[in-house]
């Protein structure tokens, strides 16, 4: 009898197998594979008549020999690069003293007010930028107020705008995974390093960092990805000078209706992404299951 | 540089001030954005011309209050029931992935869980616009060879769901997978020794347990649908949600009727941030 029920077990526990595997394979395939392999199929072909379409590169030399494409395609990289740079050095000393310098109640407090920003909407927060960029915005008022200028001064729609913006929206990101880290270094290791004679740069360099390189890289990570693939911000505070690549992918799938080569541009863009996810895994030696959960 | 270490008056005195700057830099926009709501004039822009509460009640243009526009009102509605759904969905799904990568092993399990990432790592606007191109495909193909319209899978609220639950499922089942984890499954094998099935200790025993944290993703999820815009915006239809009507007057410039709208969000933000506070504590003895 034990053996009848022990069998019975096996097989509701095979079936229970098949139930959970089946919602997350229909999930993945529907909605996240086939779409893309979808999406590199539409790029690869060409319009030849009313539905009829041939296979052709010719979506991707379009990208290579337009030279808007290819610089909009490259200003976005940088300056993803450039806003994450940025972001990691803001946001570094301010984590920092949450994680090292502070203890207790106000801890957690400073910790929790880092936060508070982000759960309001991105586009709420980029709102908030435009009134006190703009020419009859805030700050303008206050340089006029001051006198250090003599009329409205327009801050909006030049990179700088953009770059604020970005760095902005990003720094949750990177806030939250150097507190985590920092969090878990044994200040003893801190005390330590001073005593054999350290300098706060030696200290800093050799014991703090190597220490929070898991949550630097994380951090690096998600905010880069995050700004590559970022559309309101760029449009809204760099209005049409902004020339960003979503942009541009939106502008061919809505506005031209040129899905063709809005696909290509997507797959170049995730290409893009992911490579420098890949290269930044490469680099510091972490793995990706890791630095994602 | 850390209390214990004695440092320089100047040193600590600049330290701090940074941090302050930090945060008046985090919190400004943000003020700005509440404090503009409540000043009597058509642009939400200086000067300061008084105390007004019409960008909330004004009855009529061109002093249209948020509580009378109806366009506004709609647009919140469709972002709940959105949110709503897609919120449901992927929790549901995120406990069975949790189950499955805890509870079982098999073979490709590790590639399992690299691909149920992989939409962290995908930009939203390209996750929305590859969903874009295989339901056309699919409803196309349909088309040609049913003669079948599939309304469903044009540009539209079904599409946006499926794109944001698409994402969504991943962090879900982040955060439900690791309170699994710290679950001791000894206790569901007490109750199955007392005699309830496996599916009865589950839905008695390991759910219960799992409470918070689908309270957490719920929260999480809820949040991030109805303030998605990137994969939202590629497959939005005629029904606009909230961010994408809001995206649209923010580009056309409006009235303060917008900060209004947010004010409204940062208090509802703030309401579900202090719930899932309240619910995540830990029980005191």
């Amino acid at each position: 009898m034990s053996d009848a029920s022990g069998n019975f077990n096996r097989t509701q526990y095979r079936l229970g197998f098949w139930l959970l595997l089946a919602p997350i394979v229909l999930w993945l395939s529907l909605l996240i594979i086939l779409p893309h392999i979808d999406m590199v199929l539409v790029s690869l072909r060409e319009r030849i008549a009313s539905r009829q379409y041939g296979f052709s590169f010719g979506n991707y030399t379009a990208f290579f020999t337009e030279p808007l494409y290819w610089n909009t395609f490259v200003r976005t990289a940088v300056m993803s690069i450039v806003a994450t740079v940025l972001t990691l050095i803001i946001a570094f000393p301010v984590s920092f003293y949450i994680a090292k310098v502070l203890t207790g109640r106000p801890r957690i407090a400073l910790f929790i007010l880092c936060l508070l920003p982000f759960w309001v909407s991105e586009l709420v927060r980029t709102y908030g930028w435009m009134i006190l960029l703009r020419e009859t915005g805030l700050i303008s008022g206050a340089l006029q107020w001051f006198g250090l200028a003599d009329q409205p001064v327009e801050m909006l729609y030049n990179d700088v705008a953009i770059m604020v913006g970005l760095i902005y929206t990003s720094m949750l990101f990177m806030v939250v995974p150097l507190v985590t880290t920092l969090d878990s270094l044994d200040n003893s290791l801190i005390e330590a390093g001073y005593d054999l004679g350290g300098s706060s740069w030696n200290v800093m360099r050799s014991i703090v960092i190597p220490h929070a390189m898991p949550g630097i890289m994380s951090g690096c990570i998600v905010v880069f990805m995050l700004t590559l693939g970022n559309y309101l911000t760029p449009t809204l505070l760099g209005g049409k000078s902004s020339l960003w690549f979503t942009e541009q992918i939106y502008t061919q799938f809505i506005t031209r209706f040129n899905w063709e080569q809005g696909a290509a541009f997507g797959i170049l863009l995730l290409i893009l992404s992911s490579l420098i996810v890949w290269l930044g895994l490469k680099i510091t030696r972490q793995s990706f299951t890791r630095v994602m959960s | 540089m850390i209390p214990s270490i004695p440092s320089s008056r100047f040193f600590r005195v600049s330290y701090l001030s940074y941090v302050t700057l930090f945060f008046i830099f985090l919190i400004t926009p943000l003020v700005v954005v509440a404090a503009f709501s409540f000043n009597d004039a058509l642009f939400p822009s200086l000067p300061w011309n008084g105390f007004t509460w019409d960008w909330y009640l004004g009855k009529g243009e061109p002093r249209l209050g948020l509580f009378h526009d109806d366009a506004l009102l709609d647009s919140i509605g469709v972002s709940v029931q959105v949110a709503i759904v897609t919120t449901m969905a992927s929790l549901a799904l995120a406990t069975c992935n949790a189950f499955l990568f805890e509870r079982e092993q098999f073979p490709g399990k590790n590639f399992l869980y690299v691909l149920m990432l992989m939409p962290l790592v995908i930009p939203g606007v390209i996750l929305g616009v590859s969903i874009l191109v295989f339901s056309s495909t699919v409803a196309n193909w349909f088309e040609v060879q049913f003669g079948y319209e599939i309304e469903a899978l044009r540009p539209g609220l079904v599409l946006v769901t499926l794109g944001q639950f698409a994402f969504l499922t991943t962090i879900a089942t982040l955060v439900i997978s690791a309170r699994l984890r710290k679950f001791d499954i000894t206790q569901e094998e007490a109750a199955m020794n007392l005699g309830a099935s496996r599916l009865t200790a589950i839905a008695t025993v390991t759910l219960p347990f799992l409470k918070p944290a689908l309270f957490g993703a719920g929260v999480v999820a809820f949040l991030m649908s109805f303030e998605n815009f990137n994969t939202t915006l590629m497959l939005v239809g005629s029904d606009a949600p909230l961010t994408i009507a809001m995206f649209d007057r923010l580009r056309e410039g409006s009235t303060p009727v917008l900060n209004a709208v947010s004010v409204l969000l940062m208090v509802g933000s703030a309401c579900l941030a202090l719930i899932s506070l309240f619910v995540q504590r830990p029980a005191k003895p």
